[in-house]
């Protein structure tokens, strides 16, 4: 999120190179199993959240509301979960994970580009100005979104982007995180390529596509695990700007399931929009460990 | 730091800066620009025009108890929120580094609560402690405690904590295992041998050595309580009971939004950014200096 992208690198989860050899501090015995027991029970606490949103999202609305609920899924998970779908509360949430989808996908795409092309401008010429540039923006690395919501609202609202998936976008790809990072990156990339191209009479743009991007692929692979995630929990900012509830999200749209007043909320529908809500990032993360924590210690966010 | 091998031109640079540049202006620093302009201002009771009050709006937060509550409740949340997710992890990382097999799969089932946002984690815990269905709400009634955050407001702001410290435990349990692990075996075993008894290791040996990885992670997880939490308190308490869970962000939004009161939200954004600034400062001034190497 900020510049503390430099101490988080400091910190990192590198893999060490530890050799883990059986030494005397190594617990065998008793103490692996009391070892084992409180890791296990670090993750049922960890996993018990997730478990009853899932139990609830599979039995119906009348095994909830007579308390305790049952703690073993039900037999309702595909009436619960295509009512969800198709039908939702206020909109569809197969519309709101397509919105969600389109949000994270234009902040992850859309940052990356931007600031793959102003890094390479930055690293790769002298020109009147750069300085000022770079300074601009390496200042925004400092401010969060939600310092500036009412004026960045009145922007979007002037620009008629209310309720559009550019509003959604844009102004969460206003920061320099990334540029920072690939300027990082283009640093540590030997001369001699540059040089080379150059001597071959290559043209800078040339240089770009064939050299620069395919060296910076894991780098963006990284990035985009971390921003992917980042714009896919956006919250606050699309509660503000999108009031049409077509344009919802699914993870601000979650709460808008909640009934006004004292009317009981449909809940084995909105459990199971929150199972909806987490699949997709929880799948990213998963499946791309290695990057994700990559994209952790790279950029802190 | 500069390249020594360049191209030449200053339009193509220019062209590849333009999009950066365009929307940073548009959607960073002139909304900034404007916090900063609104903040010096109110509207009159018509809201047809904007009266300059120069620094009456901060002068006016100063004074109000409202706002200075406010920074109390945000102050006693992230503190929590750091100690409790902090905590949580460290003691799942110390047990995860004991082990010489398994640590990865362990790492793999406890850092994907990541992914789930605060909003998402709010709605969760919500329901587990919902007045009228909830699972744990319910059992703590049959062990004759009555639970209630909707009105209780140290309740209320014990839930926020917890949800808001979940999710967060991956992220911390992450970098303290990275960081036990870069721990030279040798320095420990050493203390071993000279008879150091576990505890006496982590106290003397281990938790100095952390240090680095312990300091980051305070400020990350501060700025975390501060700024990121906005989901799991306007999904949990809406700010209540009372004023009980109105973190300053809470605050700004509603002031702004709800409340409609541009000239104090403006000034209360500026004021968050004054602390997000003190905090990289800290974090740039002090991280070498306070800590062991």
């Amino acid at each position: 999120m900020t510049a503390r992208d430099a101490l988080a690198a400091e910190t990192a989860p590198v893999n060490s190179a530890r050799i883990p050899a059986e030494g005397m501090v190594e617990k065998r015995g008793i103490g692996l199993w009391f070892t084992h027991a409180g890791l296990i029970l670090g993750v049922i606490v960890i996993f018990f959240p997730i478990w009853l949103a899932f139990v609830a999202s599979t039995v119906s609305q009348p095994e909830i509301v007579r308390p305790p609920m049952p703690l073993l899924p039900g037999d309702q998970f595909l009436e619960n979960y295509t009512k969800a779908l198709f039908s939702g509360v206020n909109a569809p949430v197969a519309w709101m994970l397509f919105n969600s989808l389109v949000m994270a996908l234009g902040i992850s795409l859309g940052k990356i580009v931007i600031s793959l092309l102003s890094a390479f401008a930055i690293v790769y010429f002298r020109f009147p100005g750069r300085k000022l540039f770079f300074w601009l923006i390496f200042l925004t690395l400092m401010l969060p979104v939600e310092v500036r919501i009412v004026p960045t609202y009145e922007v979007i609202a002037s620009f008629g982007m209310l309720n559009s998936y550019s509003g959604l976008i844009f102004p969460l790809i206003a920061s320099a995180t990334a540029t920072f990072l690939f300027r990082q990156f283009f640093m540590t990339v030997p001369d001699e390529l540059a040089e080379a191209a150059r001597v071959d009479g290559a043209r800078p743009m040339r240089f770009f596509w064939d050299i620069l991007l395919p060296m910076s692929r894991t780098n963006m692979a990284a990035l985009f695990v971390i921003l992917f995630i980042y714009g896919w929990n956006q919250y606050l900012w699309p509660l503000l700007i999108t009031t049409d509830p077509s344009m919802n999200t699914i993870v601000m749209g979650l709460k808008q399931m909640f009934p006004s007043g004292d009317d009981i909320a449909d809940w084995p529908v909105i459990m199971a929009t929150s199972i909806l809500a987490m699949i997709p990032p929880v799948i990213v993360v998963i499946s791309m460990q290695k990057l994700f924590i990559r994209g952790l210690v790279d950029s802190e966010k | 730091m500069e390249k020594r091998v360049t191209f030449k031109g200053w339009l193509l640079p220019m062209l590849l800066l333009l999009p950066q540049v365009f929307i940073t202006a548009a959607f960073f620093f002139y909304p900034a620009g404007q916090a900063i302009y609104q903040s010096l201002f109110i509207p009159d009771p018509f809201g047809l025009s904007m009266q300059y009050v120069g620094l009456g709006n901060f002068e006016y937060l100063a004074k109000d108890p409202y706002y200075r509550a406010s920074f109390v409740t945000t102050a006693v949340f992230s503190g929590l929120v750091t100690v409790v997710s902090m905590g949580m992890a460290l003691y799942l990382a110390v047990l995860a580094d004991r082990l010489i097999k398994g640590s990865g799969t362990y790492r793999t089932l406890l850092i994907w609560p990541y992914a789930v946002a605060p909003a998402v984690a709010g709605v969760l815990w919500l329901f587990m402690f919902n007045t009228r269905v909830g699972v744990i709400s319910w059992y703590l009634g049959l062990l004759g405690y009555d639970w209630n955050h909707v009105l209780n407001e140290t309740e209320a702001m014990g839930l926020v904590v917890v949800a808001s410290s979940w999710g967060r435990v991956s992220y911390n349990f992450l970098f303290f295992l990275a960081g036990l692990q870069a721990i030279p075996r040798s320095v420990i075993e050493a203390a071993a041998i000279d008879g150091a008894r576990f505890w006496t290791r982590f106290r003397t040996i281990v938790f100095p050595l952390l240090s680095p990885t312990t300091f980051f992670l305070l400020v990350v997880n501060i700025v975390y309580a501060f700024f990121e939490t906005f989901g799991v308190i306007h999904t949990i308490t809406s700010g209540g009971p009372q004023q009980a869970t109105t973190i300053l962000v809470y605050k700004v939004y509603k002031d702004g939004f709800v409340g409609q009161d541009l000239g104090s939200s403006a000034a209360q954004s500026v004021v968050l950014l004054l602390v997000v600034g003190l905090l990289t400062v800290i974090q740039f001034k002090y991280i070498e200096r306070r800590v062991h190497y």
